[in-house]
């Protein structure tokens, strides 16, 4: 079975002017599609392996770096796409929301504690917004790990997720993350983080 | 003492078509500098205040380290450019080349395998393990081979800033720009 690079469920121009069509295009077309490549590379080279990506990725170590690096880049890919929208309602909802203010105050200061996150991940990475069994944790993680990995510092189940790898921004924003951070609340697809964060419950 | 951005050894856009004005004036203008300046902040009152930059490399660890091993980094990188540059090593460079690879273009081979594999934001160098043994070795992030006392005689710079305005997703590509002006006249002076 081979893992194949899913179509966005808009189009490529959708997220101007926060994210540029020209990134969309590269990120998802280049970048994501080489991820999916590598990773039915590497997995050919094995006899058996399971079925979905959240098996694979719980037992990482027992993989090859190919895997690790070119899994965690399809996977991470796959929910980015999923977590970004045009029609953004810019503020949590559901049962989201309610946990946002209980473990971090206010949204604001959720906001905060998770631009810092991103900001300060030196290198290439991602940050994350994670649910350990209903509570709500801030992180980030180095390349393509994420927290579902049995080797990652940062473990739960991912509800937000921001790539902050350079080729997500370079092109429109060059050095300057913070306000490609900025930018990124504006697109953000919280029925679907919220929907994610229910599963977790 | 303050650490200043050194002024690059030719015009930002000397190195065209191979690498822009614009990739340098953001390279070096903005990622150099910025560096420069965090180390100056985080050195401001603590034991790193007085010392040299490699020394700082060799002691410091976390904020600190980044930004004073990228400090350096740099200044390494954009040190062995030039518009016309000496393509084809001589001397004791080309004898230890042949020596350990076999031939310029077998080493050239191999450290482009490398500088396209390595995963992330990061390095990959030519460096001299032990005089007359020379290697060629990747680094993570800011990391660096002088901190553990190799000697470093040529790197490229694999961040991903380094050549997305340029050649995006191309990493082979830039690597492969990058030889047209590499001046191996600033390697061999580094031996």
């Amino acid at each position: 079975m081979k893992f194949e690079l899913p179509n966005l469920s808009y189009s490529y121009d959708a997220l101007e002017p926060y994210i540029d069509a020209r990134t969309m295009e590269i990120h998802h077309t280049k970048h994501h599609m080489a991820y999916t490549t590598n990773l039915n590379n590497a997995l050919a080279e094995l006899k058996d392996y399971p079925a979905t990506m959240e098996e694979i990725l719980s037992t990482i170590s027992k993989y090859s770096m190919a895997v690790r690096n070119n899994g965690g880049g399809y996977f991470n890919h796959n929910l980015f796409w999923e977590l970004l929208t045009a029609k953004s309602s810019k503020k949590p909802v559901g049962k989201l929301a309610e946990a946002i203010e209980r473990d971090f105050g206010s949204f604001e200061a959720f906001r905060e504690k998770f631009n810092t996150a991103a900001a300060t991940r030196f290198g290439s990475g991602w940050a994350w917004l994670v649910s350990q069994n209903g509570k709500l944790v801030i992180g980030s993680t180095p390349n393509q790990d994420n927290p579902l990995m049995d080797i990652s510092e940062l473990k739960g189940n991912p509800v937000l997720a921001l790539d902050v790898w350079e080729h997500a921004y370079y092109l429109k924003y060059q050095n300057r993350r913070p306000e490609y951070i900025e930018a990124f609340w504006n697109i953000i697809n919280w029925e679907k983080a919220n929907e994610l964060y229910i599963k977790t419950l | 003492m303050i650490h200043e951005l050194p002024k690059l050894p030719y015009e930002l856009n000397a190195l065209e078509p191979w690498i822009s004005a614009k990739t340098l004036e953001f390279h070096w203008g903005k990622h150099h500098q910025t560096y420069v300046n965090n180390l100056n902040n985080l050195i401001k009152g603590t034991e790193f205040e007085n010392l040299s930059l490699e020394e700082i490399v060799k002691k410091s660890s976390g904020g600190i380290f980044n930004n004073a091993a990228q400090t350096w980094n740099h200044t390494f990188y954009f040190e062995q450019f030039s518009a016309n540059p000496k393509k084809i090593p001589e001397g004791k460079l080309k004898e230890l080349i042949d020596k350990t690879f076999g031939s310029l273009d077998q080493f050239k081979t191999e450290f482009n395998q490398l500088a396209l594999t390595l995963f992330g934001s990061g390095w990959t160098w030519l460096i001299e393990t032990t005089p007359g043994t020379l290697a060629i070795k990747q680094t993570s992030n800011a990391e660096t081979p002088f901190k553990n006392s190799e000697k470093c005689l040529l790197v490229i710079d694999v961040w991903e800033h380094a050549y997305y305005l340029d050649t995006q997703n191309a990493r082979a590509k830039y690597i492969e720009n990058f030889w047209n002006v590499l001046d191996f006249k600033v390697i061999e002076k580094r031996l």
